[in-house]
């Protein structure tokens, strides 16, 4: 039995109609075609799929896209403004904070929550920030020099 | 691959109660679904229809006054780490919230979600049956409270009669002199625990003795667990090393923990005995500061 989900995506309003079961990123990925949030092990562990839904990172994998239903999501497509990268995806690229690059998404994502609630996190805060992400190349030190840079004011914010 | 159902998203906790009563063994309740959506996708849930209170306001929400502090079951785990309230010897929740699974888990799931669950290595079980907390019940039918060490039957079995929905944990005011401290042994940080161990401790106001104990086990047996003679050790006694790895050692005793993936049930109560003891010596140093 298919429902309405209305759902504002990276700014764009969205209406849909889906199966009760679709999952939030199966509505993402398979209806609006973004990419970009990985299906990884699909069981919550490894932080892949991660998005911002109403200002918190959460996996998209393990929500019901029912229950995001009127809410805002912000995928990793949606970081950049035009063709200005955001100050996290430009310190990913100096600092090599990508290699396979499976991951990237879902801790960008986490990196931007982060920084929303805390600007100032220390190096732990930062830890902690991304501990709900496993990178498989274990490229973790780049990824925490990153946004340490972030943090310090090396990226001027994009626009 | 979940096989589809019908989704409802009542706005009332009576709508859901109506809904709860209609359907019974036919549907399931999500909240957070961190949980369930697992099950469901691997087959081993397949309700027809899903009864969704995660929107209902009236069961969100953390409330302090003199009866205690009381939580709404669809209260998240983040929202507890995060609230003012969790203090005068209720840091203890905010601790464990702080270690339980991921930053993005915490952020959507529920505390009253991961009781239903009944995970018996969940980590709230064990911090609420130390601070003596309870749950409160409702159905079409009417409203009942039960201790949270009541709560869980079996492996993933709850009292829960079908039709009736976890609304509220009331957790009373925490005695003088009290010192609760949880912790839990993983290999991964934000894994289940494998052990997870709670301790209350209040002591006399006059010293070191032991006035009252309450140990709460988690991945110790099929259900959280109270070890109540390893309590018996404890109470009334002045409270010393030796002491505690006597409760410690009692404890071990009544563990009745499963082997699975992550532990055998000899490493388990091995885990117990050493950790009931370095949790207790913790809970005893915060209690003389309280």
């Amino acid at each position: 039995m298919k429902k309405v989900l209305k759902l504002t995506v990276n700014g764009q309003p969205y209406e849909l109609y889906i199966k009760s079961k679709t999952l939030l990123i199966e509505v993402l990925r398979d209806h609006l075609q973004l990419t970009g949030a990985k299906r990884g092990c699909e069981t919550g562990s490894c932080g892949a799929c991660t998005v911002i839904l109403d200002g918190m990172a959460v996996k998209s994998c393990s929500i019901l896209a029912l229950q995001a239903d009127g809410g805002e999501v912000t995928t990793v497509e949606g970081l950049a403004d035009g063709n200005e990268l955001h100050p996290l995806q430009k310190a990913f690229l100096d600092h090599g904070a990508v290699q396979c690059g499976f991951c990237t998404s879902g801790m960008l994502m986490s990196s931007k929550a982060l920084l929303d609630e805390n600007p100032n996190p220390d190096k732990q805060q930062i830890k902690e920030g991304i501990d709900g992400h496993i990178c498989r190349c274990t490229g973790y030190n780049s990824i925490v020099r990153a946004l340490t840079d972030v943090v310090k004011g090396e990226y001027k914010e994009a626009k | 691959m979940i096989r589809d159902f019908e989704h409802f998203a009542p706005k009332t906790l009576d709508e859901a109660l109506t809904l709860l009563d209609k359907y019974r063994d036919e549907c399931k309740v999500i909240a957070g679904g961190q949980s369930l959506i697992i099950l469901m996708r691997q087959g081993l849930v397949a309700p027809k229809f899903v009864i969704d209170i995660k929107r209902i306001s009236e069961l969100n929400h953390i409330s302090a006054g003199k009866d205690g502090v009381n939580i709404g079951a669809v209260t998240t785990h983040r929202a507890i780490e995060k609230s003012p309230v969790m203090k005068n010897g209720l840091g203890v929740l905010a601790e464990m919230e702080k270690r339980l699974s991921y930053i993005q888990t915490r952020n959507w799931g529920t505390i009253g979600g991961n009781l239903c669950n009944a995970n018996p290595a969940g980590d709230p079980a064990p911090v609420l049956m130390a601070l003596n907390a309870s749950v409160k019940m409702a159905s079409v039918r009417g409203k009942r409270t039960m201790a949270v060490e009541d709560f869980f039957l079996d492996f993933y079995k709850t009292a829960l009669e079908p039709g009736e929905l976890l609304t509220e944990i009331q957790i009373p005011p925490v005695p003088p002199h009290t010192g609760t401290v949880y912790n839990k042994f993983g290999i991964i940080e934000g894994h289940a625990a494998i052990v997870g161990v709670a301790v209350s401790i209040t002591l006399k106001s006059d010293g070191d003795v032991c006035n009252d104990v309450r140990i709460a086990l988690g991945g110790s047996a099929p259900t959280p667990m109270r070890a109540k003679q390893a309590e018996e050790v404890l109470i009334g006694k002045k409270v010393t090393n030796t002491l505690l790895k006597k409760a410690g050692e009692t404890a071990m005793a009544e563990a009745k923990p499963l082997s699975d993936i992550s532990a055998s049930d000899e490493y388990r109560r091995e885990l117990v005995r050493v950790m009931v003891a370095r949790t207790g010596n913790e809970a005893f140093a915060r209690a003389k500061q309280a």
